[in-house]
């Protein structure tokens, strides 16, 4: 069986320093509650990493307007202005990384791989820094494993064990972010009986789960 | 030529390149307006790289789901053959070669095929998304936008001065003046839009274009 806490007793190990993932496209499949329990909390000096900033007032954008992060890890800020301004004046060091290269990140991170090679960025500004390998004639960059002490996730269902399930297009980072992080704390719409969600239709196994909390 | 008309052109030309039964990827703004004009009998699959195939429409209010959006955010509806999946599976669907067409916007595009779209040094950096990764694991690259700046300046150049988004992936640009394919050795007219003509073509790119006149067509 997980435990099931609230929102505010979810995140009170995390402290400032930390390494923290958060699921989510532009606030679709953003855990809401833990992000606000963050927020309100004041936890600062964060390293997030996350696919976007989303929007002032929306999902990971909280933890931006309340000056929270000290670094992000990230593909897309456009959406959240003073994401941008704070990595131009240097208030916050933003690492922008395309978002498949993220995922893959975060994948091996999860999956004890030492990193993985993409063609993506080769000959542009993100290949700076990274070692190129060059495989049968294609040329590919080494990008490192993303790993993080904290996970806040999102999910739609889970059954008393932890085993999720996700809605749409909500799943988004969250089932790899589940894999690559030491705590997982994940807000579900409903906890439903063991048995109840058929072992064929897990899509994140309950064993990588630590804390549920009960959202909307 | 209004602003409407000539993203509709553009539309409607890229629409032709698709053909039944394509994976394809609309990049966020014009591109999208692609899936109105398709060919009759022409059906194609969606991708959205936030995790699902089978795009639909936009939805009435009363049917809209909060954890049903595009890449751009916009709520839309899911298709009877759509699926959905994570994020390092949406972006193996792309990276892996399993996109047949991807259509995109573009700052510039060069002789060489660079495209460059995702930042402009000393404007604000909005970050590139998952625009490397389309233009780098898509089969078929079409930049679709306006033949030249608002200021008048050219986007299709010899060499781009702008960050680049990949290097030599683009094979087709599709503009309200022209079609022009990517080949190694540069860029080929292949066709020029009705009321417009060659010189004002050649005028408005600032690269090598090839052509024989007496095979261009017109769109």
């Amino acid at each position: 069986m997980v435990k099931i806490c609230t929102a505010n007793e979810a995140v009170k190990d995390i402290s400032g320093g930390m390494c923290i993932m958060i699921g989510g496209f532009l606030g679709v499949g953003t855990p809401d509650g833990l992000v606000q329990a963050l927020v309100e909390k004041g936890t600062k000096n964060l390293t997030v990493i996350t696919n976007d900033s989303a929007f002032p007032g929306v999902g990971v954008g909280k933890l931006q307007d309340n000056k929270q992060m000290s670094t992000l890890y990230t593909s897309y800020i456009g959406g959240h202005p003073e994401s941008g301004r704070c990595m131009e004046e240097g208030e916050l060091k933003i690492v922008l990384t395309p978002q498949g290269t993220l995922a893959e990140q975060i994948r091996a991170g999860g999956s004890g791989l030492g990193g993985v090679l993409t063609p993506t960025g080769v000959g542009t500004m993100v290949e700076e820094g990274k070692s190129k390998i060059v495989v049968a004639d294609r040329t590919y960059l080494l990008e490192e494993p993303l790993k993080a002490d904290f996970a806040l996730l999102k999910a739609y269902k889970a059954d008393c064990h932890g085993n999720l399930i996700y809605h749409f297009s909500a799943r988004n980072f969250n089932p790899i972010m589940a894999m690559a992080a030491k705590t997982v704390i994940v807000e579900v719409e409903e906890v439903v009986a063991a048995g109840t969600i058929e072992p064929d239709n897990v899509i994140t196994p309950g064993i990588f789960v630590d804390l549920l909390v009960k959202g909307r | 030529m209004a602003q409407m008309d000539k993203r509709i052109r553009i539309a409607k030309r890229v629409a032709k390149e698709l053909h039944d039964g394509d994976v394809v990827n609309l990049g966020i703004g014009m591109p999208t307006l692609v899936a109105n004009y398709l060919s009759h009998g022409v059906s194609i699959v969606l991708h959205s790289e936030n995790g699902f195939l089978g795009i639909g429409p936009e939805p009435q209010a009363e049917l809209a789901d909060k954890d049903l959006v595009n890449a751009g955010g916009k709520l839309v509806t899911i298709q009877e053959n759509g699926c959905c999946f994570d994020s390092a599976m949406s972006f193996a669907i792309i990276r892996g070669g399993h996109v047949d067409t991807t259509v995109l916007g573009a700052l510039e595009v060069d002789e060489q095929g660079n495209l460059a779209n995702w930042m402009v040094p000393g404007k604000r950096i909005s970050g590139m998304g998952g625009a490397m990764d389309l233009v780098v694991g898509a089969k078929k690259i079409i930049i679709a936008m306006e033949h030249i700046n608002k200021d008048g300046t050219a986007k299709i150049v010899k060499q781009c001065s702008l960050p680049l988004t990949a290097q030599a992936e683009v094979d087709l640009i599709i503009t309200d003046m022209a079609v022009i394919a990517v080949h190694k050795d540069g860029l080929h007219l292949i066709e020029i839009a009705e009321s417009t003509t060659l010189e004002e073509v050649v005028a408005a790119t600032n690269a090598h274009l090839l052509f024989s006149e007496d095979n261009i067509r017109i769109f």
